[in-house]
């Protein structure tokens, strides 16, 4: 196995990662990326330099040893490598799949020097995908300790959360609102990125640490948090997500044909519409969809509605190119399947035609000003510079906000103005025994930081339960 | 699970959820999913029992995934049910209350009205239906309100339409109204007590998913703002509701209901449901 020992020259490029047709691609929900083969992965592994100082790991916000799996992998020793991926990473086939690696592990790689970072992040899917499709491998867990947490929330952040504190033989269940585990990885990414049958994979691993899982259960309103500290359980975590839609506040908003994301990804997602007449929630989708909005979502909105049959699809975003806050990666596989995006305009309002459905939408033009809090560049509306464009299927994709729910019905829980929880480093809120973490404390993020905050906050809730004994 | 038909196509279903039960109001309501295909459909609490655990709601079968729901026998399990959800109805003694059912929604005014009565109220009861066989709950209503009315849309039973209503207005004063049952009659009592001043709460019936906020579907326009259904609601000053805005997003998705409902009827679908 020569080929495997470390090359004394490392090879620039990355190794590409296999992708379905475009053409073929933007009429089906299979998913797009189709992994790398087993000489792909091996001759991947082999342009890490196993750095004695790797600046790989700090950026990954789990800290995944990630020289020390890269080595096992090259060895072939699949299954220790997988099992070093889940001491740090209870979904390690999520994160591989969606984590912004260029912004995090890959940013600092020393081999991003001279040509392409290693792939953390392929190579991390191969792994967690060899070992899913053989089963998993349940580690060791601590004694019970007798005590037991409540877990809001079954999205990233609480999974992490039920998972650690699973693994250091606490009792823990998890109260999802939902029918489905997983939050956004299950209504909000879409199939073609991130298959459902994986996330349902990963959260079976969670449940067979002893999870105990409770759908349908929404805090607040189904028991208070008050309520489970008084009855059960001896500390309580918040993992509640930023699932509420935001509006734009300008007119015609309630028409039909105008969704927020929102509600038209978890039509797609969470009840496959997109397999109506079998899947019994409806959606529709017209000829010419547009798009509001630059991020992550919108990129998933506006490819989930090609694939629904849209003749066109624009993505319509107040700034420029430049400042798109999605991954470069999914602008880039947008842009290939015929996404048009329109740059610097913004809608002013929605006019509508027959049976109260949108028919066209008002924009205006806009230029770029001094950059503004976020470090951007600030849109500026040109006057006099409004157009219409005729649309008949719009998807609002202009962010999201904390679920106010649990704010409303716990006293003495402080949240900030945007409705955000607050906590401190190690996620612990105004509230003794109250843990919070993910995008209900910092606002919409990434997958992985929500899992990095669950890990913080699962280590704080452990001290706080070992020293209350 | 035990089930009753009370009258065509109204099914009234008792089901097992204690945690449910144990935190369930008046005017509040459950998201149903019948099974893993089905659509989460919302329906308003037509009564609990804490002891027993359970929760009852009464449905008419309109669609789909109401007459499969339907279909469900004695014993059968429902795949998830979430709640109890949306704001529980103010209930206090305002004096001289006026309630207006209509329809399938009848049930959940039964509640209403036993909880305003024990808070102190007199009640007026006023129940309408499109023809004098879908009438439900006559007796039990009749039995606990001060007073009460029928009235049916062709006038096979009681009054015809709703008109009666402005000459009851006329001869005694209300402190409140509130008025459960399809758009169209909650928008013509508002119609009625509106040039009277007097203080009538709706329960909107938008289209939902979630049913906690998370989709935004079930927005409606109130005094001129964007609210959630959901978890704004369900209840609404009903004179500052735009009913025409709420009854066009009823309407949106009319004709994939209509295939949905249509194929499902001729069986021919093939998507290997149970
Ligand atoms: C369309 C879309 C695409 C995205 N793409 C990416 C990507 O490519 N890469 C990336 O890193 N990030 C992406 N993100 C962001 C990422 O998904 C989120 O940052 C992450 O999921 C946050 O995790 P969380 O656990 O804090 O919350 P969530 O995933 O939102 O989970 C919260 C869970 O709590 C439940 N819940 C809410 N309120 C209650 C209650 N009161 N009681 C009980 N349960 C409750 C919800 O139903 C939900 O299941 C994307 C987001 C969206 C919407
Ligand atoms: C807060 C609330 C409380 C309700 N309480 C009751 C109740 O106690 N008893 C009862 O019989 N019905 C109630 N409904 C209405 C009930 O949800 C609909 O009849 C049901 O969803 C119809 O589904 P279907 O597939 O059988 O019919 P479909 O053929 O899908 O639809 C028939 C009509 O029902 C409405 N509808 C369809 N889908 C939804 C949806 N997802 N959410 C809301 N409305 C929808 C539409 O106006 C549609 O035109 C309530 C609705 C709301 C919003
Ligand atoms: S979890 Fe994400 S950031 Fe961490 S190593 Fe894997 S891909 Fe990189
Ligand atoms: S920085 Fe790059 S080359 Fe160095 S250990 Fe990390 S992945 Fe390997
Ligand atoms: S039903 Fe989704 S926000 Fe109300």
């Amino acid at each position: 196995m020569a080929e495997n020992k470390p090359k004394p020259k490392v090879k620039k490029n990355e190794v590409q990662m296999p992708k379905q047709d475009p053409k073929v691609r933007g009429k089906n929900f299979d998913e797009v990326a189709l992994g790398y083969t087993k000489e792909q992965v091996l001759e991947e592994a082999n342009r890490c330099l196993q750095c004695v100082k790797p600046k790989c790991i700090p950026g990954c916000p789990v800290e995944i040893d990630i020289p020390a799996f890269v080595k096992l992998l090259r060895e072939e020793k699949y299954a220790e490598a997988a099992a070093e991926l889940k001491t740090k990473n209870a979904l390690p086939a999520v994160c591989g799949r969606v984590c912004p690696q260029e912004e995090q592990c890959q940013k600092e790689c020393i081999v991003g020097k001279i040509g392409d970072p290693v792939s953390v992040g392929r190579l991390e899917r191969y792994l967690a995908d060899w070992e899913r499709e053989r089963g998993f491998v349940i580690s060791n867990k601590a004694p019970s300790t007798g005590k037991k947490i409540a877990v809001i929330g079954a999205g990233p952040a609480g999974l992490t959360v039920a998972a650690e504190l699973a693994k250091l033989g606490h009792g823990v269940v998890i109260f999802e609102s939902l029918h489905l585990p997983g939050g956004v990885l299950m209504y909000g990414i879409p199939e073609f990125r991130l298959p459902k049958s994986i996330v349902q994979a990963e959260v079976d691993y969670i449940k067979k640490l002893g999870v105990e899982l409770r759908e349908g259960y929404l805090i607040g309103r189904t028991h208070t948090i008050p309520e489970l500290l008084n009855n059960d359980f001896d500390a309580v975590f918040i993992g509640t997500g930023a699932g509420l839609p935001k509006f734009m506040g300008i007119p015609g908003e309630e028409l039909g044909g105008v969704y927020s994301a929102s509600e038209f990804l978890i039509r797609v997602n969470l009840m496959k519409a997109y397999a109506f007449p079998e899947y019994d929630t409806p959606i529709r989708i017209g000829k010419h969809v547009v798009v509001i909005g630059g991020g992550n979502v919108a990129m998933d909105s506006a490819r989930s509605a090609l694939r629904l049959g849209a003749e066109e699809v624009c993505i319509v975003y107040r700034r420029s190119r430049d400042e798109l806050p999605a991954r470069a990666e999914e602008v880039e596989n947008a842009e290939e399947e015929g996404i048009i995006c329109k740059f610097l305009a913004s809608p002013k309002r929605f006019i509508g035609g027959e049976k109260g459905w949108v028919k066209a939408m008002e924009c205006i033009c806009m230029e770029l000003g001094p950059p503004d809090a976020s470090g951007r560049r600030r849109p500026i509306p040109i006057k006099g510079s409004e157009f219409t464009m005729d649309t008949d299927t719009v998807i609002i994709a202009v962010g999201r906000t904390a679920n106010p729910i649990i704010q409303r019905t716990t006293k003495g829980l402080e949240a900030t103005k945007w409705g955000t929880i607050v906590t401190d480093e190690n996620g612990k809120t105004s509230i003794d025994g109250v843990y919070a973490g993910g995008d209900i404390v910092t606002g919409e993020a990434t997958v992985i930081s929500a899992m990095g905050a669950g890990k913080k906050a699962a280590r704080a809730i452990h001290k706080y339960l070992m020293k209350k004994k | 699970m035990t089930k009753t038909e009370l009258a065509p196509k109204l099914k009234l279903f008792e089901v097992q959820a204690p945690d449910i039960a144990a935190k369930s109001q008046p005017g509040q309501f459950i998201m149903i999913l019948a099974h893993k295909k089905s659509e989460r459909i919302p329906i308003t609490l037509a009564g609990y029992d804490r002891q027993k655990g359970t929760v009852s709601f009464v449905f008419n079968e309109v669609g789909k995934t109401t007459k499969e729901l339907g279909l469900l026998g004695e014993g059968g399990t429902i795949k998830s049910i979430t709640g109890p959800l949306g704001n529980p109805s103010e209930i206090k003694n305002f004096g001289n209350v006026l309630c207006v059912g209509g329809g399938v929604f009848i049930a959940p005014l039964l509640l209403q009205v036993k909880a305003l009565r024990k808070a102190g109220n007199k009640v007026t009861t006023v129940i309408g239906a499109r023809i004098k066989d879908l009438l439900i709950y006559e007796d039990e209503l009749k039995a606990l309100s001060d007073k009460f009315y029928v009235a049916t849309d062709d006038g096979s039973k009681g009054y015809k339409g709703l008109d009666f209503l402005k000459e009851i207005l006329e001869r005694e004063h209300f402190d409140r109204c509130l008025t459960m049952g399809p758009v169209v009659m909650m928008k013509n009592v508002c119609e009625i007590t509106s040039p009277l001043n007097i203080q009538t709460v709706v329960t909107l019936t938008s289209i939902m998913i979630d049913g906690m906020g998370m989709c935004g579907v079930c927005r409606v326009t109130v005094g001129g703002k964007m609210f959630f259904t959901c978890v704004d609601g369900p209840e609404f000053d009903g004179h500052q509701v735009d009913f025409e805005g709420l009854i066009n997003r009823q309407r949106l998705f009319l004709p994939e209901e209509r295939l949905s409902s249509v194929l499902w009827e001729l069986g021919g679908c093939n998507c290997g449901r149970k």
